[in-house]
């Protein structure tokens, strides 16, 4: 097969590196939990604490490293240029410079780290039942950050996420990160104060226009890199996922990391991917409320408290995978033409050239991709997929059997299931479902989902609570889709072209790619290998057959097909929901508001009225990425206005690809794609 | 038909004078042999402990050379009678000896020397010609158009990339043009022929008072038309500047004519310098031939100076400011740490300069710093020259400023001493090869804002490198930064590595060459400082100069040299 003409422009196929789905080989995990219940958590707290250091660490107080962004070149320059600019007197701007580092920055003690690790154990303790890590990550990182700089990669479901990472460090005698971590948490005073100790630094949600920022927080995260100083942990996602699938990544923190190796400041720089699962998710039901809009509360720390109430719950377990550290210098090789930084005094600010920024996006995909991978699955994950392709309730025994056979295919296609102990199916359905029965409940061997004072309140009321209860239990769902999705918009594409002539197949399936790229993670420019990915798979479990021409459904696999579209339909669906709105309901110009409160109401109605059962399209999650990909796609377009935003669709465009969504008109051939 | 003195004093199959050489005499301690260096005759305990832990070198475990060249090995010449018989009319001496073709046939990179101990070249010239003057130049170029030959001009040979080495899919006959007997020296206003090496042209110069100042590490041996070809760069090149700065006037013989300028006004606006064609030129178009050169009066005192640093970065730093306030004395050279120990493992058993640098230096540190780090220090060598008042003046000046790195004026002995070593340095990796120990030096220039991270990312490159390809020993990597100017700095490195256990040295040893020129690249460094790019470079040439750059280049070749006479296959 040959790769469509404008798909190899960036094949980027040093970066992507097809998975090896047979030998899989992934490190044991242990419970770090289990020894603090066995021991003191004071005496931990207070136990020796002599992290490994970078070998070419230049030793330095946090007070050092402030003065050295201060008086950098690079910030100077800029100063100078806002001088010019402005005509505010440099001095007062590198006044403010100050300030805004005073307000970031880091300070390191060791005193907070052990109120930290004290406090940290009681709590996760009582919330969770096991901590389990890969102690083998844990000593492949231990000898990166004494090699290179270090970024933590980690994936971002939780409030918890860094402060468990931080935590699980210390407990290894690993260097506390330097985080950058959004700005609401300045709000909570206490905890604030005690995670900046620790080794947090602030970063405002949005400084895009506020130039001195940007530069000020760019030079005090290269500073600290450079020196080695600690290694730096932000979020790709930029944000928790509320719906546990991996979010598009965000390319700003990464090329500010990336940017002294490619200036060769640095000798190379490791990338770590770092995979936190939740059995059960501290902030579900928050997270709920906010995909169907109902605002969220501010994080303040009496906030934090009236949560109190959660640290009676019982959250499960948590799984942290250490993945290989990736060096950029072998990622770079051959990709970058050096030139590229040679020709600047280094600084200067230079924006990235097209080619760097190309690779930087790679760079961000392949280290989601590494996250994915990693992400260990429960059982509940499996019944949550079973339970909402079987709703309103499904007899207990069908579901141990549907969630074995799921166990086998999720395995197949390379997925990283961790079953406890062995455990029959009866028995791991019957833990989950008790760990999950806020979620759904067993009532005379029917499981079904707990959507209580259904019958009472208003129509409204009942739709809101019900989609309350899916998109909960659809956000465990999600985490299975990043794994299934190729082998699933195969067999999508499948059903929607309704003949097996292999290329079009492959067209529906590069078409559905397209239009889902917001909504999962796909290395970019690279259809052809995941069609080919996605064929594989099936063809491993015996689902299809792969001629030359033709891809032929087995009679086995017509179950396993028919499963894989039903997982997908909620997004198929919800998207055909999205395309008939805009092209009904909307005006000329919309702001984002109206687009997601008319929409809101639109499926409202549709959900009342029982003429549709996808209660997903009421998540403002999906209705954000359905607009965001048709912006990408150019049928809308997306303009800056004084008040944020305005979007403007093309409806010609859209009801083309709506048209082609619903398999009314075929989909036109990808450019020269030759299979 | 004569074969010059010369060639009968220097090694055939290493470098330098046939009575200089390391050793390990029968005692198992190193010595340095021969009169010509202060450190003849002199024994050295600490050089055989020195290759032992950063080599991993041992002396029971010996390669030996061939001891003679073995002619039957020798690619037969590809004869042209009509020329040879034009050149006997001419009444120009020419050879087909097999010594004087292999001497001839290479410089002194790594490889040419592995070639002459243990293999032989596929294809090497195969007449000499020895021309005497310009005008004998003109006539072989004339014949070598008149018959298609090929010519490749020969000059000390000491190059360092290549640029010897015959193409070896060359069919026609090759004609090294040597230029060693052009050395007549017409009337002390030096205007002089090409072929003289670097230390008689001094020292004739010297008879009369003056100097040129142009003083590569390798002038014992290399030619004026090579440093024109190659773009050479000289240690003083602070007070005398490089070659291009030092010649006034070039006389060139190509297959299309004599190339020269009209006048010798010192500057001049012509539309681009065609000296600059000339210079670097690496024999493509044709051969150099005479040489106006300035000349200085020879300076009336001068004095050797030495500064230790507490780290590289501090040293870089202070050279920098050296250079900013344009205050650089005719030589300035700082050392990484790997080369300070190295200085020191050559302190020979007895000598008034040599006494213990590093143990009275750290009596002399504790008293003035706490904590430092001998595994850190490093240091920078001096030369001022002038007259004595002026020289006190600027060495006072200079001292001010390293004060303000934590620089520590360590004596003039030391700056003397490493002076001394420069020469002697190049004969020790003969003795690396006796033990397994393959190495070469290379350079680069880079903007000073990088210098630093070059410094540090090549040699880690390099660490890098060895351990991927197998090398069971800790490689030697080590830099010097030789040159300042207002925009950067020169960059030296030394690269050796233990071979024991690897099966095709050779090959990984490019390999690693290869790859620290990819990260000197990277860095912002350039292709080279003033090694040249001979056919050893040659890939990166595009990248270096861009297309239209190289385009430039052809087109000028193309008309100069449209049959490829001077088909020696250099930079393009
Ligand atoms: C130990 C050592 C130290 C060195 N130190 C320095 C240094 O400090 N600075 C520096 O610049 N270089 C240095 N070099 C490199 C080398 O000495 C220079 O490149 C030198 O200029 C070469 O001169 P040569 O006479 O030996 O030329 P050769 O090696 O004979 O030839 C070099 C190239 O120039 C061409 N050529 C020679 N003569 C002529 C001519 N008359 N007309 C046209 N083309 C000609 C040849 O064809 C060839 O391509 C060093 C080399 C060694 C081995």
């Amino acid at each position: 097969m040959a790769m469509a003409a404008a798909e190899s422009s960036r094949l980027g196929n040093l970066l992507y590196s097809q998975k090896d789905f047979t030998s899989k080989k992934r490190d044991e995990f242990e419970d770090i939990l289990e020894e603090r219940r066995q021991s003191s958590d004071l005496r931990y707290a207070m136990k020796c604490f002599t992290p490994v250091v970078y070998k070419g660490l230049s030793p330095c107080k946090p007070s050092a490293i402030k003065n050295i962004v201060l008086q950098s070149e690079q910030l100077q320059y800029v100063i100078k240029q806002l001088s010019k600019e402005t005509g505010e007197s440099p001095d007062i701007i590198q006044e403010e410079a100050s300030e805004i580092l005073d307000e970031m920055s880091h300070n390191l003690q060791l005193g907070a780290i052990r109120i930290f690790a004290f406090s940290l154990s009681k709590i996760f303790k009582r919330l969770f039942q096991r901590v389990r890590l890969n102690e083998e990550g844990i000593q492949r990182l231990q000898q990166a950050i004494q090699e290179h700089p270090v970024i933590l990669l980690p994936s971002h479901r939780s409030y918890i996420d860094f402060l468990m990472l931080s935590y699980l460090l210390y407990t290894y005698d690993l260097s506390l990160p330097a985080i950058a971590a959004g700005m609401d948490f300045m709000v909570m005073k206490m905890i604030g104060e005690l995670l900046r100790r620790s080794g947090a630094f602030f970063m405002r949600r949005t400084f895009s226009g506020n130039k001195l920022y940007w530069a000020v927080f760019a030079e005090y995260v290269k500073t600290i890199l450079k020196n080695g100083y600690a290694p730096i942990e932000f979020f790709l996602e930029g944000t928790r996922s509320r719906t546990a699938k991996t979010l598009t990544p965000k390319f700003g923190l990464l090329s500010i990391v990336m940017e002294p190796f490619l200036k060769r400041e640095v000798f190379d720089t490791y990338l770590v991917p770092i995979s936190i699962i939740y059995e059960r998710i501290l902030e579900e039901s928050l997270y709920a409320h906010e995909l169907l809009g109902v605002p969220k509360p501010k994080e303040t720390t009496s906030g934090l408290l009236k949560a109190r109430k959660i640290l009676s719950e019982d959250f499960g377990s948590i799984h942290v995978y250490f993945g290989q550290p990736v060096s950029l210098r072998t990622l770079s090789s051959e990709r970058i033409n050096r030139c590229t930084y040679n020709l600047i005094p280094r600084h200067l600010p230079q924006k990235p050239s097209e080619e760097i920024q190309d690779f930087i996006s790679d760079v961000a995909y392949k280290m989601e991709l590494l996250q994915i991978e990693n992400m260990v699955l429960s059982p509940w994950i499996l019944i949550a997929a079973i339970l909402l392709q079987n709703l309103p309730s499904i007899d207990f025994a069908l579901l141990a059997e549907k969630t074995l056979w799921l166990k086998d295919l999720t395995q197949a296609f390379g997925g990283f299931l961790e079953w406890p102990d062995n455990l029959c199916a009866k028995k791991a359905v019957r833990s989950s479902l008790a760990l999950h029965s806020n979620i759904v409940n067993l009532v005379n061997d029917q499981v079904v989902l707990n959507d209580q004072g259904m019958e009472a309140g208003t129509t409204e009321e009942v739709v809101f609570k019900r989609a309350l209860s899916i998109l909960m239990c659809g956000a465990y769902r999600n985490q299975l889709l990043n794994v299934f999705v190729r082998p699933s918009l195969v067999a999508v594409a499948l059903q929607m072209t309704h003949n097996f002539r292999k290329e079009e197949v492959y067209g529906c399936f590069a078409f559905l790619r397209g239009i889902f790229s917001d909504e999962f993670i796909f290395f970019p420019g690279i259809a052809l290998k995941d069609f080919e990915e996605g064929c594989f798979l099936l063809t491993k479990c015996d689902a299809i057959q792969v001629t030359a021409q033709e891809i032929l459904v087995t009679e086995k696999g017509s179950t396993i097909v028919s499963f894989l579209t039903a997982m997908f339909k909620p997004f198929v669906e919800g998207y055909q929901i999205i395309y008939r709105y805009l092209l009904k309901e909307t005006n000329e110009a919309f702001v984002e508001k109206q687009f997601l409160s008319g929409l809101g109401n639109f499926g409202f109605q549709l959900l009342a009225a029982g003429s549709s059962h996808c209660y997903e399209v009421l998540s403002s999650d999906m209705q954000k990425n359905a607009l965001a990909a048709l912006v990408r796609l150019g049928i809308a377009r997306k303009m800056k206005t004084n008040n944020g935003f305005t979007y403007a669709v093309s409806k010609e465009a859209l009801n083309k690809t709506a048209e082609m969504f619903e398999s009314r008109i075929p989909i036109r051939k990808p450019v020269a794609a030759r299979l | 038909v004569s074969c010059p003195k010369m060639q009968e004093l220097l090694k055939w199959n290493g470098w330098g004078y046939n009575d200089s050489k390391f050793i390990f005499n029968k005692k198992g301690v190193a010595e340095f042999t021969g009169k010509r260096y202060r450190l003849g005759g002199l024994v050295l305990p600490l050089l055989k402990e020195w290759m032992e832990k950063t080599l991993g070198a041992s002396i029971e475990h010996k390669t030996t050379s061939r001891t003679s060249l073995n002619t039957s090995d020798v690619p037969p010449p590809i004869e042209n009678q009509e020329f040879l018989q034009d050149l006997r009319t001419a009444k120009i001496s020419y050879s087909q000896e097999a010594e004087d073709r292999v001497f001839r046939a290479h410089g002194h990179c790594l490889h040419e020397i592995l070639i002459l101990r243990e293999g032989m070249f596929k294809r090497i010239p195969d007449v000499i010609v020895w021309p005497v003057c310009h005008d004998d130049v003109a006539k072989i170029v004339e014949l070598a158009c008149k018959h298609n030959l090929c010519i490749i001009p020969y000059g000390g040979g000491t190059s360092v990339s290549s640029a010897l080495e015959c193409p070896a899919d060359e069919r026609r006959t090759i004609v090294s043009l040597d230029t060693s007997q052009m050395l007549y020296e017409k009337n002390l206003t030096a205007h002089v022929e090409a072929g003289i090496i670097g230390q008689d042209l001094e020292r004739q110069l010297g008879e009369s008072g003056y100097c040129t100042g142009h003083e590569p590490d390798s002038m014992e041996f290399s030619s004026l038309g090579g440093w024109v070809a190659t773009r050479a760069s000289g240690m003083k090149k602070n007070i005398y500047g490089n070659i291009e700065d030092l010649v006034v006037h070039i006389k060139m013989v190509t297959p299309r004519g004599v190339i020269e300028k009209g006048c010798q006004g010192p500057r001049m606006s012509t539309g681009p310098d065609i000296h600059n064609f000339i210079l670097g030129s690496e024999g493509i178009l044709g051969v150099v031939t005479e040489v106006t050169i300035k000349i200085r009066p020879i300076p009336e005192y001068q004095k050797y100076g030495s500064v230790v640093f507490l780290n590289f970065e501090q040293g870089v730093a202070c050279l920098r400011e050296i250079a900013k306030q344009r205050c650089a004395p005719a030589s300035i050279r700082l050392v990484d740490n790997t080369q300070f120990q190295f200085g020191h493992s050559l302190k020979p058993q007895v000598s008034s300069i040599f006494t213990s640098f590093l143990d009275g230096l750290k009596k002399f540190y504790i008293t003035k710093f706490k904590g430092f780090d001998p595994n850190q220090l490093c240091v920078a060598t001096l030369l001022f020259e002038g007259d004595r008042e002026k020289v006190l003046q600027h060495e006072k000046q200079v001292y001010d400023i390293a004060a303000k790195f934590s620089g520590l004026a360590a004596g003039e002995d030391n700056g003397q001493r490493g002076y001394m070593l420069t020469f002697v340095i190049a004969y020790l990796r003969d003795l690396g090869l006796d033990y397994y120990v393959i190495g070469e030096s290379f350079e680069t220039s880079v903007p000073w804002d990088r210098v630093l991270d070059l410094c540090r990312n090549v040699k880690e490159r390099i660490v890098k490198e060895c351990k991927e390809r197998g090398v069971q020993f800790a490689p030697l990597s080590t830099c010097r930064v030789t040159q300042t100017y207002d925009a950067g700095a020169c960059v030296y490195f030394y690269f050796a590595f233990n071979y024991r256990g690897i099966s095709d040295p050779i090959h990984v040893y490019e390999q690693i060459e290869i790859a620290a020129r990819d990260e000197i690249l990277a860095n912002g460094g350039s292709l080279s400082h003033h090694h040249g790019v001979g056919k050893l470079r040659k890939r990166w040439m595009k990248e270096s100069i861009s297309d239209v750059g190289l385009g430039m280049l052809k087109s000028v070749k193309e008309y100069v040299d449209p049959n490829n006479i001077f088909g020696n296959k250099n930079l393009l």
